[in-house]
C-alpha cells in the first residue's frame, strides 16, 4: 500500500511527465505533421528505456537514495509520460480514416521497440553498474 | 515548440495527468492486494479500463482537428487519461516475466493489452455515439 508521500511523488512525476509527453507531441505534430503519430510512439519507447533503466540502477544500489525516487521517477514520471490509451485511440483513429496499413504498422513497430528500449536501458544500466 | 501550447492547456494537462498517475497507483495498489503480485494484473486494469474510457470519451468530445487543442480534452484525454495509463510499466514488467522465465505470461500480459486494449478502444467509442 502507498502513504500520501507515495501518492503525492506519483501525482508530481505523473504530471511532469504528461506535460513533457504533450510538448513532444505537439512538437513532432509541428515538424512532422499529422499523418503519423510520431510523439507518441517516441515518448512509449523512450518512457519504456527509461524505467528500465531506472528499475535496474535501484536494483544494482539496493535502497537508499535510488529506492526513494523511484515512486516519483519510474510509476510517477515513466508513468504518466507514456500511454496506452492515446496509443489505442490513435491507431483506432487511422483505422477510421481508411488507412489500416499505417494502424497496422503503428503496433506492429511501436511494440516491438517499446520492449527493445526496456531491454537496452537494462542492459546499459546493468552493463555499468553490474 | 510549437505556439499552441498555451498555459490554459499545459496546467490542465498537468492537473490531469497528476489525477490520472494517482488513480493508477491506486488501482495498481487494490489489484495486488486483491490478487497479489505474480501477475501486473494493475497495470492491466488501468490500460484496459483507461482504453474503454479513452474511446468512450473520443466518441464524446470529437478529437480536435489540426491545430490548437481544447481545455477540455487536454484535461481529460491528455492529462488523465493519457496518464493513468501506462506503456512504460507494460514493457517493463513484460520484460521482467519474460526474463525470470514466465515467458507464457508475459506473452499473454503483452497479447491481452493490445487485443482486449484495441477492442475497448472501438467499443468505447460506438457506445458513445461516434461515427463508424
Amino acid at each position: 500500500m502507498s502513504g500520501w508521500r507515495g501518492y503525492a511523488a506519483v501525482g508530481v512525476g505523473s504530471a511532469l511527465g504528461s506535460v513533457l509527453r504533450l510538448l513532444l507531441s505537439q512538437g513532432t505534430l509541428a515538424a512532422l505533421g499529422p499523418a503519423f503519430p510520431w510523439g507518441t510512439l517516441a515518448v512509449n519507447v523512450l518512457g519504456s528505456w527509461l524505467i528500465a533503466a531506472f528499475g535496474a540502477y535501484a536494483a544494482c544500489r539496493g535502497g537508499g537514495r535510488a529506492a526513494r525516487w523511484q515512486p516519483f521517477l519510474m510509476a510517477g514520471f515513466c508513468g504518466g509520460f507514456t500511454t496506452f490509451s492515446l496509443f489505442g485511440l490513435e491507431t483506432l483513429h487511422l483505422l477510421e480514416r481508411g488507412r489500416p496499413g499505417l494502424a497496422l504498422l503503428y503496433v506492429l513497430l511501436g511494440v516491438p521497440l517499446w520492449l527493445a528500449a526496456a531491454w537496452w536501458g537494462d542492459r546499459f544500466v546493468r552493463s555499468r553498474h553490474g | 515548440m510549437s505556439a499552441n501550447v498555451g498555459l490554459l492547456v499545459t496546467v490542465a494537462v498537468a492537473v490531469g495527468g497528476a489525477l490520472g498517475g494517482m488513480a493508477r497507483l491506486a488501482v495498481s495498489d487494490l489489484l495486488a492486494r486483491l490478487a497479489g503480485t505474480a501477475f501486473p494484473w494493475g497495470t492491466l486494469v488501468v490500460n484496459l479500463s483507461g482504453a474503454l474510457l479513452a474511446g468512450g470519451l473520443a466518441g464524446w468530445l470529437a478529437p480536435p482537428e489540426g491545430d490548437g487543442l481544447p481545455g477540455g480534452w487536454a484535461l481529460l484525454m491528455v492529462g488523465l487519461l493519457g496518464g493513468y495509463t501506462t506503456v512504460s510499466s507494460l514493457s517493463l514488467q513484460s520484460l521482467t516475466l519474460w526474463q525470470s522465465g514466465r515467458r507464457r505470461a508475459a506473452l499473454a500480459n503483452l497479447s491481452a493489452t493490445l487485443i482486449a486494449g484495441l477492442a475497448l478502444v472501438g467499443l468505447g467509442w460506438r457506445l458513445a455515439g461516434g461515427a463508424a
